[in-house]
């Protein structure tokens, strides 16, 4: 498995690694906003439900991460880019970062992201990195069911009472100008869409406009007009949200370096 | 010591098969089908694994067990790997292993009924063109409804029969 496979070797190791923190990054950060619900949810089957996917979550970052460190080849394992990196060199989406809000804006947030997930996953199943294939093909299988509940949810709750629909609503409009930074294409990203490794983010606009709109519109959600677009996430710039999720999950590893349990 | 015959594949398998899930104990490892392969590579037995979520947190106790299993059978050269690819199916839980878990009580995985991420599903079932039938593991009734997507495990949705009026956990198609 250690193995580099033909097309690895004609891959900018810097370009690739920096593919595999975004998408390693992406699942920690949003992983560890979910996880954040367990024990608040609004109903018991919804806290699982929360607790279950931020640890699917969790788990692909353990996948994508473990990868980054290998193709970096400094001996650093996935807790090691986890807890000892600090927020500029992160590189999830600032949409992840964003706040949990209510738990209608949480589930809007998650499902913007699985739409996303759930395409770029797809595309990646056909990576010419067979490591990548590999792990993509696990994933998606898992974010097929996130992608179901979150539309499921955005459905019913935008469809819902004067008052789901308002939220629902508020939380599209306030998370709308950070979707767009998921298809900006990076300089790095043009290396990795010619060695066949992975696709340009742009590429996927249109499917994703397809699926966003045919849920907003069974949701009786109207979608925000074209306008600016937040970015920075993708290149390490990052929103004040990052360094308080950061400051709570890296306390220990920072405070007792080296602590095993 | 080294020219003692190794035990046969075939009986590590047998041995295999005794290990209970940690999270379902009714299953084996070997119902559930997550062993994928398991070989001796010289003196050192490589047994092969698939996880069945990428988070489950069984993953390093089922790991584990196994480790345990073989020791206690005097395999001490052992290498667990670690295999994705091809990623686990429900459709690998043997028929036996279906059997077991609906009389523990949970419902066995419907096959060909994984989330796909396609919106058209989710527009049949709202009106009723496809939903799944679930057949309560507890009285048979096939009038059962889906009360989450999640259950007390990643692998598993909580349903509740409509008759029996019992909850239940149906293991999901993945």
């Amino acid at each position: 498995m250690a193995e580099a496979t033909v097309a690895d070797a004609a891959v900018d190791p810097t370009a690739l690694f920096e593919f595999l923190l975004r998408m390693g990054d992406n699942t920690l950060i949003l992983g560890h906003r979910l996880s954040e619900w367990c024990g608040h949810a609004p109903a018991l089957e919804e806290d699982i439900a929360l607790a279950n996917t931020a640890l699917d979550l969790i788990g692909q970052t353990q996948l994508w991460l473990g990868l980054a460190g290998a193709v970096e080849g400094k001996g650093r394992s996935a807790d090691d880019l986890a807890f000892l990196r600090d927020a500029c060199e992160f590189r999830n989406l600032l949409l992840n970062e964003r706040p949990n809000g209510d738990f209608g804006k949480t589930l809007m947030r998650q499902f913007l992201f699985d739409a996303w997930h759930h395409l770029f996953l797809n595309a990646l199943r056909l990576s010419s990195d067979t490591r990548i294939a590999e792990i993509a093909g696990k994933a998606s299988k898992e974010v097929s069911y996130h992608l179901e509940r979150s539309r499921d949810l955005v459905i019913r709750l935008g469809d819902g009472t004067a008052e789901s629909h308002g939220r629902m609503q508020g939380a599209l409009d306030d998370l709308w100008p950070y979707t767009g930074e998921m298809f900006m294409n990076e300089a790095s990203d043009a290396v990795l869409a010619a060695a066949g490794v992975a696709p340009e983010p742009a590429g996927l606009k249109t499917e994703w406009d397809a699926l966003v709109g045919e849920t907003l519109s069974e949701a009786t959600l109207k979608e925000p007009a074209e306008g600016y677009m937040q970015k920075g996430g993708k290149r390490g710039i990052h929103t004040e949200h990052l360094g308080y999720i950061l400051a709570d999950m890296q306390f220990l590893q920072r405070a007792y370096p080296g602590a095993t349990w | 010591m080294a020219t003692l015959t190794r035990p046969s594949v075939k009986d590590i398998w047998r041995w295999l098969a005794e290990v209970p899930d940690p999270e379902i104990p009714a299953l084996s490892v070997v119902d559930l089908g997550i062993l994928r392969d398991v070989a001796w590579e010289g003196e050192t037995l490589v047994v092969s694994v698939t996880p069945t979520y990428s988070g489950c947190p069984a993953t390093s106790a089922i790991n584990l067990d196994i480790e345990r299993a073989l020791n206690g059978k005097g395999i001490e050269k052992l290498r667990l790997e670690r295999r994705l690819s091809p990623a686990w199916t429900s459709d690998w839980i043997s028929a036996e292993g279906r059997e077991k878990l609906k009389a523990y009580g949970i419902a066995p995985p419907v096959d060909g009924t994984a989330a796909d991420g396609r919106l058209s599903k989710r527009i049949d079932r709202l009106t009723g063109r496809a939903n799944l039938t679930v057949a309560c593991p507890r009285c048979g009734s096939t009038r059962t409804e889906k009360v989450s997507q999640f259950g007390s495990t990643p692998c598993k949705a909580s349903y509740r029969c409509s008759d029996c009026l019992e909850p239940f956990d149906y293991f999901k198609c993945i």
